[in-house]
């Protein structure tokens, strides 16, 4: 099969290469791009050691693995210990909760299942006749398909708890904590294939940060950097679509609207930041007979929980790398993870652990 | 977990369309998409969703942004003879 997408080739990366060597100012430049897919492809492809040493690139609160607070974690534990079944993507049967991780639950005898889809776990549902819960986390790229099984005649033992997240009032809030000296953004490009440019626009208008929309080839990532030292040097901040294969300026409208249908803005707890405004999705009241935390009187009344010495909460807010915590590759690898940043495949600690970080030239 | 790959339609049944990703084939619903889908079209999906059809010409052109911004840097630099140093005070 032809692969009309796929962007490695060598002589146009040395091209971007030179232009963001052209681009970059002396002074330090700190870009953060808020995706755990963007990490990977970076690090996988070593893109770093094309950058010049005053340009860093760093993953801030993009893995919504990482960032689901413990207090939703615990309450799908104490579903699945009570005798429910709970589906999820897989990461997240791997992230401490205050004492148990899903798959201790599951190691414990309950019944704890990995979906790929959250059609799946609506078809888990139809063909059982026990409670099914859907733990459904993600941003705004993974939200739609959760909109989606709730509009399809979801079956009456199907509930969801809901801990969808929306990333552009993190990348506001995260600008507002001491230390993140942000430079610039490098959006997400499926969430933006979604929600489209108009969400990020707060950023360069209030706060003169350069944001551009990113795909995920090498190519995709190298072109969206030069774009930001460009508005750096022009000082012209703007939301600038280095990905418009994928993402038009209004977005994915059905989506959005089946959304809008199903959900409201909430407030959120972001494990490493707190609680952001708006940051979340809660369901209308008109799907409320589908909430998890209504059918079962749930209330998250457990507290945050980090394990001493792990600094997950300041990699997550783009404070620290991962090399700079005492755990890691130590105390704390994919096989036994201490904090979530490592636990998720898209978790920073993770990719780092597996491709090397940043390469020491 | 953002991630979304692109694959290519070879059947449409109803309301989902069998998608090959180099020789993997799959599932993916279209109720999330809003535009009409047919066979040959790539699809990106992500969690068992199409959330956008992309033009096979969108690879070319999205090649040709790239170029035009390797040149459009080297010309200014070009045009100024900066060093590397100076290049940022530029317009």
């Amino acid at each position: 099969m032809s692969r009309p997408f796929t962007f490695t080739d060598p002589q146009r990366a040395r091209a971007l290469a030179d232009a963001i060597l052209l681009l970059a100012p002396p002074e330090p430049v700190k870009i953060v791009h808020v995706c755990g897919t963007h990490e990977v492809v970076i690090t996988q492809h070593g893109l770093r050691r094309f950058l010049p040493e005053q340009v860093e690139i760093l993953e801030g609160p993009g893995c919504p693995v990482c960032v689901t607070s413990t207090r939703d974690i615990d309450l799908a534990v104490r579903l699945a210990q009570t005798g429910r079944t709970v589906c999820t993507f897989g990461d997240m049967t791997r992230v401490p909760g205050t004492r148990k991780t899903l798959e201790d639950a599951h190691a414990g005898g309950a019944d704890v299942r990995t979906v790929l889809s959250a059609s799946e776990a609506a078809t888990i549902a139809r063909r059982s006749d026990r409670e099914v819960v859907f733990f459904a986390v993600g941003f705004e790229t993974t939200a739609p398909m959760t909109a989606a099984i709730l509009l399809d005649r979801p079956p009456p033992n199907l509930s969801v708890l809901v801990a969808h997240k929306r990333i552009p009032p993190a990348m506001v809030a995260l600008l507002l904590l001491p230390g993140a000296g942000v430079s610039g953004y490098l959006a997400p490009g499926h969430v933006s294939t979604i929600i489209g440019l108009a969400p990020y626009e707060v950023l360069p208008r209030e706060h003169g940060i350069p944001v551009v929309v990113g795909g995920f080839e090498p190519l995709d990532v190298l072109y969206a950097i030069a774009l930001i030292l460009r508005q750096r040097r022009d000082r012209s901040p703007i939301v600038e679509n280095a990905y418009p294969r994928a993402v038009s300026e209004e977005g994915n409208q059905k989506a959005q609207a089946m959304v809008a249908e199903v959900f409201e803005p909430t407030d959120s707890s972001w494990r490493g930041i707190g609680t952001i405004p708006s940051s979340g999705l809660a369901l209308r009241e008109g799907f409320s007979l589908f909430d998890a935390r209504e059918r079962f009187g749930l209330e998250g009344e457990e507290g945050e929980e980090v394990a001493l010495g792990c600094r997950c909460a300041q990699v997550l807010t783009a404070r620290a790398t991962p090399d700079d915590c005492p755990l890691f590759a130590g105390r704390c690898t994919p096989l036994t993870p201490v904090g979530p940043c490592m636990v998720g495949g898209e978790g920073a600690c993770s990719i780092w652990f597996r491709y090397g970080g940043r390469p020491r030239l | 977990m953002c991630l979304a790959a692109p694959g290519q339609v070879i059947a449409i049944e109803g309301d989902s369309a069998v998608v090959d990703y180099g020789g993997v084939r799959m599932f993916a619903r279209l109720d999330a998409l809003g535009e009409p889908v047919k066979i040959g079209d790539y699809l990106l999906v992500h969690a068992g969703f199409a959330i956008r059809r992309l033009a096979p010409d969108d690879g070319a052109e999205t090649l040709r942004l790239f170029d035009e911004l390797a040149v459009s840097v080297g010309e200014s630099r070009a045009s100024q003879s900066p060093t590397l140093e100076s290049a940022p005070e530029g317009p």
